[in-house]
């Protein structure tokens, strides 16, 4: 479904990703922590393709395909999905304008099952409002799910989607994922993907995840189950990640 | 003259000199082949229906509470439907004894420019529209000034009196025949808007490549009145240039000043407005956008805060689509005492390159991310305006040609 093989990227002149190899099958979910500035997001922003990502080696290989040369519309039309961690603000369009075009493009029709997610995360009332302007942490999360769900994607990339978001609405962010993820059918029977960062863990209360990887100055150290990573992580702090790095 | 100030021609636009905006009226003719009168809307001839309804002309029955058409030097029909309203050719208001008596030339003097001068000297026509005292016209009303001759000069004076706690909502639409290449239009506009009453009036512009136009307009506000003007120009023009001047005298009263523009190649606009708080409480905004695919703009705003307790912002937003287009922005605040609050904010440049990324990352092209971007800059949230006029408005958005990026 997905993989990455020795992946090497740049921003400038600045190593960001050394040598990074990751695969997620068909259907699984994986978790990926890390330090901040380890090099989380722009992972997910090379795999997106978002310019800048300066890729030096390696490929990234998605549904059979070597998408490294791929823009990122292209990546996006053929289903890899990124709910960023803090999008831009877009003055004059309106969040629900966004989801009309996203839902026009798509061969099914999510229009019922939408209006559902809509009013589960709360969003009634950011539909008309210009998109990511003023939002809070919460409401960033919120609509960027929503334009998940839209989209539909195959690759489900989640850049700390527990982050800002209140205890209330966590459950509720944690039931979209579930969806997006197709977590109510039978692992083999889930087409979709995901790979979600998160610093607290919290998501993962919500989220299964099948497995989990440490990414530290740029490279992927460890791979284990979530819980015991996290648990690692919170008795001994990434100080001990750090004594692993080549 | 028109009054392009110095330091503007002078260099501020960079190394592109400002194109040169003297007008020579011997150039124009000033005498027009009659159009017959209408009996009702629905003769207009079906060349003009067709120009005339992207200027938001509708001449189905039962859409407009009233409507006046003038095309070239004629009036082809002038009529109130609503009670309490009343919609004539200036001309016939002012052969009706006192009529136009303390309105006429009242907020604007014929002195102030050389076009208003030009107006004055030359009239031909142009509408009055009153609303009694405390009616509320709830459908819009529209007025349509039209050009189809090549080389005319076109000069009306408006008249609008809101009387005390009425309502009304204007809708009007000038330009020209796409072959009428030169030509000039004048249009002076008086507003009288009274204690309580609410006017807006939505402006739509659609003129020839190779026309000027010189609106010339001025409010006046009593207690408690409110003033929405909106302007949207979309289409290439010549020169445009328009500073209209909003004074408020009594207390409480608010304005705002929406402006939508697009200047392609070849398109020079210059719009302002003037806004003068002269009692307490009394609010103002003025609000543009502006995006040039080629031409040049200027966005101007001037608020003055003549006594306390008084509060206005400008906000101008200006979109740069192609390397030849320039865009000023010129907002201004005076005030005049200690308690008052007044404020601006002004950005101009290109599309951010994280929104189109953004949207990208989605799935849309670069083109129809862009352009969602370019819309959505356009379609500012106007306040107060009906939702026939709105979507108008927006009809005209989605319609325009923002290629040329």
């Amino acid at each position: 479904m997905f993989e990455i093989r020795g992946l090497s990227v740049n921003v400038g002149d600045r190593p960001i990703l050394r040598d990074v190899n990751l695969s997620i099958g068909k259907g699984e979910t994986v978790a990926l922590f890390g330090p901040n500035g380890s090099g989380k997001t722009s992972l997910l922003h090379t795999i997106m393709g978002i310019p800048g990502y300066q890729v030096l080696s390696g490929t990234i290989l998605f549904k059979g395909e070597d998408i490294t040369g791929k823009t990122l519309d292209q990546r996006a039309r053929m289903g890899i999905g990124l709910a960023f961690q803090r999008p831009p603000a877009v003055r004059g369009v309106k969040l629900a304008d966004l989801v009309r075009i996203l839902k026009a493009v798509r061969p099914d029709d999510p229009g019922a099952s939408l209006q559902a997610h809509i009013a589960r995360l709360d969003l009634e009332n950011i539909q008309s409002r210009d998109l990511n302007l003023g939002f809070s942490g919460g409401e960033t999360k919120r609509s960027e799910l929503l334009q998940l769900l839209a989209q539909g994607p195959d690759l489900v990339l989640l850049d700390e989607p527990d982050s800002g978001v209140d205890l209330i609405s966590i459950t509720a962010v944690g039931q979209t994922i579930n969806f997006l993820l197709e977590k109510e059918k039978a692992p083999a029977h889930r087409e979709r993907s995901g790979l979600i960062i998160t610093q607290s863990g919290c998501i993962l209360d919500h989220v299964t995840t099948d497995s989990a990887c440490v990414m530290v100055r740029g490279r992927i150290l460890c791979t284990g189950s979530a819980r015991d990573l996290l648990e690692d992580i919170s008795n001994k702090g990434y100080e001990g990640c750090v004594q692993c790095v080549p | 003259m028109c009054p392009v100030r110095k330091e503007v021609r002078d260099g501020n636009v960079g190394e592109r000199p400002a194109p040169e905006m003297e007008v020579d009226f011997a150039k124009y003719r000033t005498r027009a082949r009659p159009h017959p009168r209408l009996k009702k809307l629905g003769d207009l001839p079906d060349d003009l229906k067709e120009s005339t309804l992207d200027l938001g002309l509708d001449t189905e029955r039962g859409c407009r509470a009233g409507s006046y058409v003038q095309v070239d030097h004629s009036v082809l029909f002038s009529r109130a439907w609503g009670k309490g309203l009343e919609v004539t050719s200036i001309t016939d208001a002012a052969g009706k004894r006192g009529r136009l008596r303390g309105y006429r030339w009242r907020n604007l003097s014929p002195e102030a420019d050389r076009f208003t001068e030009q107006a004055k000297r030359h009239p031909h026509h142009g509408f009055f529209i009153r609303v009694l005292p405390g009616v509320k016209v709830e459908l819009p009303l529209q007025a349509c000034l039209y050009m189809t001759e090549r080389g005319l000069a076109q000069n009306v004076h408006n008249i609008i009196v809101a009387e005390e706690g009425s309502e009304i909502h204007i809708i009007t639409g000038c330009g020209s025949d796409p072959g009428v290449g030169e030509g000039l239009h004048i249009g002076v506009t008086e507003y009288y808007i009274r204690k309580g009453a609410t006017v807006s009036y939505t402006m739509i512009h659609s003129w020839g490549r190779e026309m000027v136009v010189r609106p010339r307009s001025a409010a006046l506000l009593e207690e408690e009145g409110v003033f929405i003007s909106n302007f949207v120009s979309l289409k290439p023009v010549r020169s445009l240039q328009m500073d209209p001047v909003v004074t408020c005298v009594g207390k409480n009263a608010r304005v705002r000043l929406n402006s939508i523009l697009l200047a392609p190649e070849g398109t020079d606009l210059d719009v302002g407005g003037r806004i003068f708080l002269r009692a307490g409480e009394c609010s103002a905004e003025i609000i543009s956008r502006a995006i040039t695919t080629g031409g040049r703009i200027v966005a101007r705003g001037h608020v003055t805060g003549a006594v306390p307790q008084v509060k206005a912002h400008l906000e101008c937003r200006g979109l740069i689509l192609s390397e030849e287009g320039t865009v000023l922005a010129v907002p201004e605040l005076e005030g005049l005492t200690r308690d008052v609050d007044l404020s601006h904010e002004a950005a101009v440049g290109r599309i951010a390159e994280e929104q189109i990324t953004y949207l990208m990352s989605r799935g849309l092209t670069e083109e129809t991310a862009t352009s969602a971007i370019v819309r959505g800059f356009l379609n500012v949230k106007m306040e107060g305006l009906p939702s026939r006029l709105a979507a108008q408005i927006s009809r005209a958005v989605e319609a325009a040609d923002i290629s040329g990026m």
